[in-house]
């Protein structure tokens, strides 16, 4: 049993609900599970289950309509916009399915975006920027524009961003979604060096390969956890 | 890193940029061009009236300065006794008529000259001392009864050179054919005449020698007046006193002029307010537009970019400095293309018949075409607004599921 303390994410009877036009949807219908420092969870099921809104929930980027979700011991769901988005940028690092480059900067300038919003300076967060872009395998790499990277490469730069300003949590949507399977293989491997150097990392994913290499596995259907798998 | 990103987006789409700083360069350069002609006449009118000082111009009654062939009479009483009064400080009487040059450099010395002139002239007769109608450029001031000065159309018709004398008559008979008077002048200096039309040889000699040249006609007479008022005095009283002392003549003060060359102006200058208007909004529906389309197309990377911790107010930042980055760079093209554009319509303004050469459609005043860019600049400033602010207003998650799923 982990204790409440050691919990990087606690998500406590989590509810989403919204209207389409006119109906209500129950995205989530009391979600409740733990994430401990260290851990890596795969989020999994089917399409509509509300693995993409629980992501959203657990990123601070949208808010529970009820329960709570509190990220590295900060009730996220009290946060107003501003201070969300600070909590963000310093607590969360984030790896979408496609990328999400900015396409007119370098490697090195999209892995400095974050830290430049942080208000790094800039001769640290360009030493840092190369550190992690060297630790992703893409060291000598870094002046290239992501057009003159293949996806598995655009996807290290991505989690190289993601890292920038030390998050205590990765959050993953679909991460080898737009990959072939060899280049997914190796966006897993190194999903699993970060979390052996210590890195927790959640990963939403329909990949039975990348679900299957993570500690945990939380089945969801209809809004709610159907199994809790370690 | 938010003028990196701005400047790379440009540079992401270089033709949507190139186009948007074209139509930005077109507003600005047409709301300046506004801005130069809604004061330029009048500026330029003032200029011309105000170049030697002098605020009072009289003609022979019902007239206006050279609006006919009308004289004034008794003309060295008239200017004594307007000399008389303390509070006029200066009197420059002009008369103006035709000089005909019988004989210009290189033509053969034969007495042809005597019916046909080869080169016909503007004359004006000026006192040199108190003159108000023309700057010298070289040489000297006819101050000798057998000397005058010229323009370069002049000298270019005639092929005269300072120093050179030449064969001059005036007063011609159609009847007759014969001049009343010839006299052999001395070139003595070039001039540029701020009153006279463009294009025209023009020349000035002593009044006197214009007078006895154009006999009977010419005897003590003068074309118009010019004085000036000692500082401090009420011009619009001495004009009426003018009037009142000597009702042969028709004064006007150059602040009256001006009013009614104002009022004249109005609907050039409404037009140009009107034009100038419309360039701003199309600058800024221009701006508009084109940081919208910019924005939408980039919903997801902004929802991203706001994932990852970017604040809505450099959100903001971010598409506002795009937008006026666009502006200013579309201002400053904008500013060369209206001046270079100006200089070309004044030129063809300019050869309207009857204006003098010196008269300027087009006057840039610094200030105020700052004033009119600096309006622009802000209309693109406030264009990137409400894109910006949308921008930043996306709903993140809704955005991610949404781009996720298209």
């Amino acid at each position: 049993m982990t204790r409440t303390e050691d919990l990087v994410l606690d998500v406590q009877d989590a509810r989403r609900d919204y209207t389409v036009g006119a109906e209500p949807v129950h995205a989530l219908r009391g979600v409740t599970f733990g994430v401990a420092r260290g851990e890596w969870v795969a989020v999994v099921g089917p399409s509509g289950c509300g693995k993409s809104t629980l992501l959203h929930l657990m990123g601070a980027v949208d808010r529970a309509t009820g329960g709570r979700v509190v990220i590295d011991g900060r009730d996220v769901g009290a946060l107003g916009d501003r201070e969300a988005t600070s909590f963000r940028l310093t607590h969360v690092g984030f790896v979408f399915q496609r990328f999400y480059l900015l396409p007119m900067l370098t490697a090195r300038e999209n892995v400095e975006l974050p830290m430049a919003e942080a208000g790094v300076r800039p001769a640290e967060r360009r030493a840092r920027a190369r550190d992690l872009l060297g630790y992703v395998g893409l060291g000598g790499r870094e002046g290239h524009r992501p057009s003159q990277l293949s996806g598995g490469e655009q996807q290290r730069v991505a989690i190289a961003r993601a890292l920038a300003n030390r998050p205590a949590l990765l959050l993953a949507d679909e991460p080898t979604g737009e990959l072939d399977a060899r280049t997914g293989r190796e966006i897993i491997g190194l999903l699993g060096r970060l979390n052996a150097d210590g890195t927790t990392i959640v990963v939403v994913t329909h990949d039975d390969t990348l679900a299957r290499a993570a500690q945990r596995r939380i089945h969801m259907r209809d809004g709610v956890v159907e199994r809790d798998e370690r | 890193m938010r003028l990196l990103l701005a400047w790379a987006t440009l540079v992401r789409s270089r033709t949507r940029t190139a186009l948007a700083i074209a139509g930005v360069a077109v507003a600005a350069a047409l709301l300046l061009d506004m801005v130069m002609l809604a004061g330029g006449m009048r500026d330029s009118f003032r200029d011309l009236l105000l170049v030697r000082g002098y605020q009072l111009r009289l003609s022979p009654k019902g007239t206006l300065p050279f609006d006919s062939e009308a004289t004034v009479d008794s003309a060295t009483a008239l200017v004594a006794a307007l000399r008389a009064d303390p509070r006029i400080t200066a009197v420059s009487p002009v008369l103006g008529g035709q000089l005909a040059v019988l004989r210009a450099r290189g033509a053969p010395a034969t007495d042809a000259g005597a019916t046909s002139a080869h080169v016909t002239a503007i004359a004006l007769g000026v006192l040199p001392s108190v003159q108000g109608d023309y700057e010298r450029r070289t040489g000297a001031d006819p101050v000798r009864p057998d000397q005058f000065v010229a323009n370069d159309e002049f000298l270019h018709a005639t092929g005269a050179r300072v120093g050179d004398t030449l064969d001059v008559a005036a007063g011609y008979d159609p009847q007759l054919r014969q001049y009343s008077a010839r006299r052999r002048l001395a070139l003595v200096g070039t001039a540029r005449f701020f009153y006279t039309v463009a294009d025209r040889p023009v020349v000035a000699l002593p009044l006197a020698t214009l007078q006895a040249m154009r006999g009977a006609e010419g005897a003590d007479r003068v074309s118009a007046l010019m004085a000036r008022v000692a500082d401090g005095a009420d011009v619009e009283a001495v004009r009426a006193s003018v009037e009142r002392r000597v009702p042969r003549v028709s004064a006007i003060s150059t602040a009256t002029a001006l009013a009614q060359v104002e009022q004249r102006l109005s609907y050039f200058r409404q037009l140009a307010f009107i034009l100038g208007a419309i360039s701003l909004v199309v600058g800024f529906l221009l701006v508009s537009t084109l940081v919208t389309v910019s924005v939408n197309e980039r919903i997801g990377e902004i929802a991203v970019l706001r994932a990852l911790g970017v604040s809505r107010a450099h959100v903001v930042e971010q598409v506002v400095l795009e937008g006026l980055a666009l502006t200013v760079t579309g201002t400053l093209v904008g500013l060369a293309l209206g001046l270079v554009t100006a200089r070309y319509l004044n030129a063809i303004l300019s050869d309207f018949p009857g204006l003098p050469a010196s008269f300027s459609f087009f006057v840039f005043r610094a200030r105020d075409a700052w004033r009119a860019l600096g309006l622009l600049v802000a209309s693109g400033v406030l264009a990137g607004v409400f894109p910006s602010w949308r921008a930043a207003s996306l709903p993140v998650a809704t955005t991610l599921r949404e781009e996720a799923v298209g």
